[in-house]
């Protein structure tokens, strides 16, 4: 008892808060090597990113925890429990539940860049959440430094004391211990009572095809060990626990879990629906009363069909999709069928990172070509009669004589950006329906601007015209702040005179005009010339609203062969036909991949 | 199947290099030319030993251009070639030849030694665009050497004409195919102007300073030549290749039916006993591999599903087209629709694709001509993906 109590006072759970580049994972690696979890030969660069896709993008999808041994400064051994969080939008709510099973947060920024929206994001919910915070000022060594300017900053926007902030370098190595030491010293030990009912929160999962699904927990209250029976309180499932452990960093088995652990579950769980993160993991027998606060469902918030280009992949891109569910709760799909590109999955996803990145491992993992189509939110339509729908495809749209209104989701969106670039940005929001909230300067040369904004016009380019009309300065951060009525239209594209519904898109009913004109004119660029010609139309119910044509294709043949060079032909039509591949048959018409994200990949 | 009966020897020297070519040539000056014709023996002498010929019924000598041989070495060459093969006496034996490099001389000899079909490289009536090309030859020179030509006793005579040139009206292409069509020679290989890399012409593309014409004028160039051509008794029996009936190149139509061709010299191509060769490029080095053994860069074993799309891909080049028989006798019996039934349909369902007139094979419809590629394509890969 005395010593699961002293165990407990010697635990510190915390996470690291930081904005894309401004040194993370470099920091986390500096800290796995110091505390001598991997000696610097074991570790891959990096190691809390470790699927391919994180490293390549240096961003974090998959929660991670690490195990670390530290023996401070006062002479005792302290475990220290890493837990590593995802940096992007897309997954706030993981990030909110990652950061509830800590007690303390490191708040990395970077000594020349300063605080990010994103970063200001997560210190929000870290202060929701009562963390302890450590201000860190990374990248110290770099000449462009101005570690004071930045601590007034944590100081004047967070209202956090940054007088104690650790200046640091990650990558040279510089203040590491320093940082740990603080850890142990401002962090407060985990509260809890070993002796009441278990309570563990699930802060993240992942599926191992030996054991079935890994279940990441924090436990508050109680403890856990193999052969207990567990409930989920969310969803009521139950399972026996065959073993439970830690991560230093690969997966070490324990006896058990207690107050303040940070570790994993297995119990034969075959499906990682069952493990929400966010969700209480009760005892069985002895459950308790209440479960651990701030449990959601997540919804995706973003749509898109996925299609195989070959019609035999339809098999194969189902499983590619069960496989990666199994990874990835907040994945949805169902079957769906499109006229244009016949059988294929309607998938949810929690933003458009998160799209882009089950789009790229089924091309890359499971090697299957797919088309996307322009991803869409979810609105919702009121019927005449009183019915309302929810469409998250536009294809489904009902006819226009039969809907009294329709209202499309609005996040309210934070950007950080210098003064100098305030005009190009206002405008930016402006041209996307934005509304604006608030403008408050951070310094003397940034500002935060709030504005409300149909997501719907964020969810595909809006973070790059950000970036590239503020040289990379601006950040950004959004939450939904609910529904609004909107004028809105379907706008149907038509190849070769047939609407192609994979083609189709809501907007807005005053810019159908400019958007159709758009989109035909970049369907023109990208669709190649076919053996006849092919028109290309944007309409409104049977108006037609803008057109372009694709000239028929004239003249293709190579000249004469020389000397018996066949090979040399041969290679020029496979690269002819390589080009072809990425083309989907749409009724008589060849469409490239590219055509069905073009609806939205429009310079306004 | 039977060893090749065509025999292509490369010559790989130029006066100088022309702006658009990117074959494997190289300018004359302080070449070992005498040294090259050695080792075009020696390979030669090992090609024979590895694969005995039956009878040669074409010899190709290209190039480069081998008219700038000496008519010493010329002789050398053509007596090597009687030397080591067995060529038979009706034989097809073409020289490339870049007018103003002919003399009277040099004529007689390459008639006596057999010699009995030349193929100049004319491009164009129009000094200005030779210019423009980096051709030494002006308008004067084309007329001259077939002149002489043909009082060196040359019947069989080819002119090559490009389109689609730097600068090139459809006025200009129509006048240099009139011009071309009234020296009434028995063979013409009109072809449209490719931008090849490492060439100058590639440079200045790149750069934007080559007016090229537009597709749609290039496609008016191309049927303003079939119809001047046709009309002029020439029938079009290949993509780029117009002949009196009975002047159609045998040589090359050896290519186009997929059947085997020695390649001697650098830089050539052969194909036999279903591999494919490409000898060594550089002079230099080629003469010194020859001395030791075939002077091959690579040698690629073709598949039979390869050599199959191969058969219809340069097969259908031809206005004939395929024929059923052919294919059966290079592929063990096999038939052509049950090979390729799918693609075919789907060509044929899109209008590109006939059924020769005697019902033994397919060919390309009058409407696919522009657009050969399309077609041959999609023979590409069928089988061997």
């Amino acid at each position: 008892m005395t010593d699961a109590l002293s165990r407990q006072r010697n635990i510190r759970n915390f996470c690291i808060i930081a904005h894309i580049d401004h040194g993370k994972s470099t920091l986390a690696d500096r800290i796995l090597e110091y505390t001598g979890a991997l000696s610097p030969r074991e570790m891959q660069d990096q190691v809390l990113d470790n699927m391919e896709l994180e490293r390549e993008r240096g961003i974090t999808i998959k929660l991670q925890a690490v195990r670390l041994h530290y023996r401070a400064d006062d002479g005792q051994d302290y475990v220290l429990n890493l837990i590593d969080t995802p940096g992007h939008v897309d997954f706030t709510y993981e990030v909110s539940r990652s950061l509830a099973a800590c007690e303390g947060a490191l708040l990395v920024v970077d000594a020349s860049q300063g605080i990010e929206a994103q970063t200001l994001a997560n210190v929000y919910l870290a202060l929701e959440n009562n963390l302890e915070i450590l201000p860190v000022i990374n990248k110290i060594d770099l000449p462009s430094a101005d570690p004071d300017r930045v601590k007034r900053e944590i100081e004047d926007v967070i209202g956090l004391d940054a007088s104690e902030a650790v200046l640091a370098s990650a990558k040279a190595g510089i203040g590491i211990k320093e940082i740990l030491e603080q850890i142990v010293t401002k962090i407060p030990a985990p509260k809890g009572d070993p002796d009441s009912p278990l309570k563990a929160l699930i802060f993240d999962s992942h599926y191992d095809a030996y054991k079935g699904v890994i279940v990441y927990v924090r436990v508050v209250d109680g403890s856990i060990r193999a052969g207990k029976r567990i409930r989920f309180m969310a969803t009521g499932a139950e399972f026996e626990v065959d073993e439970v452990g830690v991560f230093r960093p690969r997966m070490t088995p324990v006896d058990e879990l207690s107050v303040g652990d940070v570790g994993y579950i297995v119990a034969g769980i075959k499906n990682v629906k069952d493990t929400r993160v966010g969700d209480t993991v009760t005892d069985a027998k002895h459950p308790a009363a209440e479960p651990l606060p701030g449990y959601r469902r997540v919804n995706p918030m973003v749509f898109c069909g996925l299609y195989p280009i070959d019609t035999q992949d339809y098999n194969d891109l189902r499983e590619a999709l069960e496989k990666l569910e199994l990874n990835d709760a907040s994945l949805r799909y169902e079957p769906e069928t499109s006229t244009a590109l016949g059988f294929g999955f309607r998938c949810g996803f929690l933003g458009l990172l998160h799209m882009e990145i089950i789009q790229e491992r089924i091309e890359r993992e499971f090697k299957i070509p797919i088309i996307t189509t322009a991803p869409s939110v979810v609105y919702r339509v009121k019927l005449t009669n009183g019915e309302t729908l929810e469409i998250d495809n536009p294809s489904k749209y009902p006819d226009s004589g039969r809907i009294e209104y329709v209202e499309e989701p609005y996040v309210k969106a934070s950007i950080i950006v210098p003064n100098d670039y305030v005009g190009p940005i206002m405008e930016l929001c402006q041209s996307r329906r934005g509304e604006f909230v608030n403008m408050e300067y951070i310094d003397t040369s940034r500002v935060n601007l709030t504005y409300e904004l149909p997501l719907s016009e964020i969810v595909y380019d809006f973070y790059d015209q950000l970036k590239s009309s503020t040289r990379g300065y601006a950040s950004m951060d959004y939450e939904l702040s609910g529904y609004k009525k909107s004028n809105l239209v379907k706008m149907d594209i038509l190849l070769n005179n047939e609407v192609v519904d994979a083609l189709s898109v809501i907007v807005h009913r005053d810019r159908a005009y400019q958007r159709g004109k758009a989109v035909c004119e970049k369907l023109k660029e990208l669709i190649p010339r076919q053996m006849f010609e092919v028109p290309i139309q944007a309409a409104i119910g049977s108006r037609v609203i803008a057109r372009e044509t694709v000239k028929a294709l004239r003249k293709n043949v190579l000249a004469k062969c020389y000397g018996g060079d066949v090979t040399r032909k041969r290679k020029l039509l496979e690269k002819q036909k390589e080009g072809k591949k990425r083309l989907k048959q749409v009724g008589s018409v060849e469409v490239p991949q590219e055509a069905f994200m073009a609806v939205l990949r429009i310079d306004q | 199947m039977h060893p090749p009966r065509a025999l292509y020897i490369h010559i790989p020297f130029c006066a100088q290099r022309c702006h658009y070519c990117d074959f494997n040539t190289y300018a004359l000056a302080g070449q070992p030319v005498d040294a090259y014709l050695e080792a075009l023996e020696r390979e030669m002498e090992r090609t024979v030993e590895a694969l005995p010929p039956e009878k040669i019924d074409t010899v190709f000598v290209g190039g480069g251009t081998p008219t700038v041989l000496t008519p010493a070495q010329m002789a050398r060459l053509l007596g090597a070639v009687r030397r080591w093969f067995p060529v038979a006496p009706d034989a097809e034996i073409t020289v490339e030849a870049n007018p103003g490099t002919v003399g009277p001389e040099l004529l007689a000899l390459m008639r006596e030694g057999g010699v009995n079909r030349i193929s100049f490289g004319v491009q164009a009536f129009d000094d200005a665009l030779l210019r423009r090309l980096g051709r030494m030859h002006d308008t004067a020179d084309a007329y001259r050497s077939v002149a002489l030509a043909r009082e060196a006793g040359f019947a069989n005579i080819s002119i090559d004409l490009m389109f689609g040139l730097p600068g090139q009206t459809m006025d200009m292409l129509a006048d240099s195919v009139r011009r071309a069509v009234e020296l009434d020679l028995p063979h013409y290989s009109l072809y449209a102007l490719k931008i090849e890399e490492n060439t100058l012409f590639h440079t200045l593309h790149e750069r934007g300073e080559l007016p090229l014409s537009g597709e749609e004028e290039e496609l008016h160039m191309y049927l303003h030549i079939m119809e001047r051509l046709e009309a002029a008794g020439r029938r079009q029996y290949e993509i780029s290749n117009f002949a009196l009936p009975g002047y159609e190149s045998r040589h090359n139509m050896t290519y186009w039916r997929n059947e085997p061709y020695y390649g001697i010299g650098a830089g050539a191509h052969g194909y036999a006993r279903g591999v494919r060769h490409v000898n060594i490029r550089g002079v230099t080095p080629y003469i010194e591999a020859a001395r030791e053994r075939l002077p091959r860069l690579t040698e690629e074993p073709v598949s039979e599903e390869e050599a199959m799309e191969d058969f219809m891909m340069v097969g259908l080049r031809m206005r004939d087209g395929v024929r059923d028989d052919d294919f059966a006798a290079q592929f063990g019996g096999r038939s052509i629709d049950d090979v390729f039934g799918g693609v075919i349909a789907r060509l044929r369902d899109a209008g590109l694709l006939e059924r020769r007139p005697d019902g033994a094979g397919w060919r390309l419809t009058d409407r696919a001509i522009p657009v050969g590629n399309e077609v041959f394509g999609a023979f590409v890969g069928a089988l061997s993906e």
